[in-house]
């Protein structure tokens, strides 16, 4: 399985998302996360998805059917070492007197920081890549996690370029 | 029709009327010649404007599947868009089945629904179905319209989008009172899609690759498909098989689209194709694809099919391209243009002094023509054989007439043993495999062409779906013809149980050698009813269905209940174990 993440811009008209959730269910393709926003563009909205696939012309099929989807405007692949991604992390892990300065202290490490606290509890937000808050959760655990939210992940390419310029690599192909 | 710049009549600037009105205006200039519907509830606005409109002639069905199947049927023999219209709720989800057929086999559809008062949406009100969600994997593109002033472009939208790129089905769902409030007609210069852009000229280095791999090839096979039949492209096919040399299969969606009686013809090919056509592309050294999309039904076991083949792949859909077959020389475009371009480009070949060489192919492949022609069995208790009443039928009624069939071994047989010479006399259902299709098809085919004698080749199972549609053609007086291959099972499954579950027939017996009685209900349809029950009289009832003209007739064929359709892929198996008949297989892995 590989994973690769789509930004998708589309236009903001009702039903897109489900047109764009629909073919991901119908098709047998499996998304890990699917965040939409509104863009620089009036009227367009964009969605960053990270879809998990097996094999290499799978992911061919993928942007072909979502570009036949009307409302699809346009398919770019982003690379991870030429973007950046981010998820965001809301974490509630229980804390008592002796535990909390333990968990300040990885809060500080993932440059996280605390949003709320309580006598038994710290909610922490953190963002960062997949790995990093992977990371971060793992040495949460052992304090007790008592709720955990995640968003989805969004992702912009490195540098001066726009996704409305041509010059990114357009998964958009001719066949 | 597909240009709104450039259709209907004279664009009138801003006229104020109802949505309703803007709605039937909006049809008139999309070119809509007929629509095929059953007004309720939430579309009753459109259907009084509608009463009043001189261009747009509305075919009242008695099912709203009928109307779906109507509206594929003209747009099949016509080229154009077919139209169905329905109210919301059960109107809506009666149209499901159609529109799903319309999407597996390409039909240019637009189904227009009444959806309850924009207000009432998301209450569960009275007939109330959200109709856009429901079909959303089965269409080419939806729209609810909740905006009277948006009617005009998601009319002309739709009429786009169903029409170009690869052909399909629309639906535009409009609100109650979206058609009851006051708007201002415009239709619209341009449309504003900016994410649909269908590519239809082909890539001239893929041609070149294409044309030269046809020249080095020593055993190519072209592989026709339906899509060629909606581009127009046959009149091309023709030329190109002909400069170039290559055996032609069609595939059951592209039936006609080479005329059967052509040397270079193979036939079918498929799960129930001819040893030739399957052998063909199994001892391929060079598929040329072309509106084609490498079905379960025509491949067999995918990684077994055309082992030693390169592809080159022409589809005017993308997706397509690579989905089940990795292509070596994959085309993206309109079918009419790829062939132009590839007779252009093999006659540049040619020019510079390379030619293409299939004179041992040419031998090995009319050997197998002679060695396993398609047949079948007379049965020997003097009952009727089905084969021989649809071949008769087809040679009786000629190459100029229409076909239609339902699904299942009379589907088959008609695909079998009718020979097509002309594109758009073919109808069924090829991807969705929709019982029922036969007669709603005809009855569409009909108002397409009337001047086309029609035939509906059904079977008794198939015919007991749908043909209610036998009072509208009579109340109409759209003349179809209707030949009931009357084995008295659902033959196709029963053939399965015979074939795969130890001949433990669950559930296919119909019994309807007794009863309904077929020849008492198309009379109650207000139809002829006539009954054959001997080989000695089917030339003559045929030939009497034929001369009655005055009202559709029914012809009630009691046929032998133990035909089977050879040969026959069993379904997952390889096509290298195609069998002529059970337990015989072929000997064409042998090469002398």
């Amino acid at each position: 399985m590989s994973r690769h993440t789509l930004s998708v811009l589309v236009e903001d008209q009702p039903g897109v998302l489900a047109r764009v959730a629909s073919l991901f269910s119908r098709r047998s393709y499996n998304i890990e996360s699917l965040a939409v926003g509104t863009t620089e563009l009036p009227g367009i909205s964009r969605m960053t998805i990270v879809v998990s696939i097996d094999a290499s012309h799978a992911l061919e099929q993928v942007t072909k059917q979502l570009n036949k989807l009307v409302n699809v405007i346009k398919i770019v692949e982003l690379d991870p070492d030429a973007s950046v991604q981010r998820e965001i992390l809301l974490v509630k892990v229980r804390t008592d007197l002796e535990s909390r300065s333990h968990v300040l202290e990885t809060v500080q490490l993932f440059r996280a920081k605390v949003v709320d606290v309580a006598p038994d509890a710290v909610t922490i937000e953190a963002t960062g890549s997949r790995d990093k808050l992977d990371a971060l959760l793992r040495m949460l655990e052992p304090f007790g996690i008592k709720e955990l939210v995640q968003s989805g992940m969004v992702a912009i390419g490195r540098g001066g370029r726009s996704i409305t310029d041509r010059s990114l690599h357009a998964v958009e192909r001719t066949a | 029709m597909t240009d709104p710049q450039h259709s209907g009549p004279a664009a009138s600037d801003a006229t104020p009327m109802t949505g309703a009105e803007s709605l039937v205006r909006s049809l008139e200039h999309a070119g809509v010649e007929v629509v095929f519907g059953i007004p309720g509830g939430a579309i009753l606005p459109a259907y009084d404007p509608l009463m009043d409109s001189s261009a747009v002639r509305h075919v009242l069905v008695r099912h709203e599947q009928g109307a779906g199947h109507a509206a594929e049927g003209y747009a099949h023999v016509t080229g154009k868009v077919g139209v169905a219209m329905a109210t919301s709720g059960p109107g809506a989800t009666n149209l499901v089945t159609p529109i799903a057929n319309a999407y597996m086999d390409s039909i240019p559809l637009v189904a227009i629904t009444g959806q309850v008062p924009s207000t009432a949406i998301g209450t569960d009100a009275f007939q109330e179905a959200d109709i856009r969600g429901i079909t959303m994997p089965i269409t080419k593109h939806s729209f609810l319209v909740t905006d009277p002033d948006e009617i005009p472009h998601a009319v002309a939208a739709a009429f786009h989008i169903a029409s170009t790129g690869r052909p399909g089905p629309v639906l535009v769902d409009v609100a109650k009172d979206t058609l009851q409030h006051d708007t201002t007609f415009r239709w619209p210069r341009t449309l504003n899609l900016p994410g649909y852009r269908p590519v239809t000229r082909p890539h001239a280095k893929q041609v070149r690759e294409a044309a030269r791999l046809i020249l080095e090839s020593r055993r190519p096979v072209l592989y026709i498909g339906g899509g060629v039949i909606r581009a127009g492209a046959t009149a091309g096919l023709r030329k190109l098989a002909e400069v170039t040399g290559l055996p032609v299969v069609t595939t059951l969606m592209a039936r006609g689209a080479f005329p059967d009686s052509h040397p270079q013809h193979l036939g079918m090919p498929g799960m129930h194709g001819s040893v030739t056509a399957v052998g063909a592309l199994q001892k391929a050294d060079l598929l040329v694809a072309i509106g084609t999309r490498f079905d379960d039904r025509v491949t067999g076991q995918l990684n077994t099919f055309a082992p030693g083949a390169k592809v080159v792949h022409a589809d005017i859909d993308p997706a397509e391209i690579s989905k089940n077959r990795i292509a070596d020389v994959p085309i993206v475009g309109d079918a009419a243009e790829v062939i132009a371009d590839l007779i252009a480009a093999v006659e540049g070949e040619y020019a510079a002094g390379r030619t293409g060489d299939y004179e041992a192919w040419w031998k090995l492949l009319n050997k197998m023509k002679q060695t396993y022609p398609l047949g079948y069995e007379m049965p020997d208790d003097g009952s009727v054989s089905p084969q021989y009443v649809i071949e008769r039928l087809g040679r009786i009624a000629g190459p100029e007439t229409i076909f239609a069939a339902g699904v299942g071994q009379h589907q088959m047989w008609a695909a079998q043993f009718i020979s097509y010479e002309n594109p758009r006399t073919w109808l069924n259902s090829g991807g969705a495999g929709t019982m029922g299709y036969a007669v709603p098809a005809a009855m569409g085919a009909k108002v397409g062409r009337p001047d086309a004698t029609v035939w509906a080749v059904d079977g008794d199972g198939c015919f007991q779906m749908t043909n209610q549609e036998l009072v509208t053609c009579a109340v109409n007086d759209i003349q179809i013809k209707v030949a009931v291959i009357n084995n008295g099972s659902l033959g196709m499954v029963r053939q399965w149980q015979t074939l795969f579950y130890n001949q433990r027939y669950s559930n296919t017996d119909l019994e309807s050698h007794r009863l309904p009685d077929f020849v008492k209900l198309a009379d109650a349809y207000g139809c002829h009813g006539l009954r054959c029950e001997s080989p000695e009289q089917v030339d003559a009832t045929i030939e009497k269905a034929m001369a009655l003209d005055d009202a559709p007739v029914v012809i009630d064929f009691v046929v032998h209940k133990d035909a089977m359709v050879w040969p026959m892929v069993a379904a997952g198996t390889s096509n290298d174990d195609i069998k002529v008949a059970r337990d015989l297989a072929p000997s064409w892995e042998r090469e002398d």
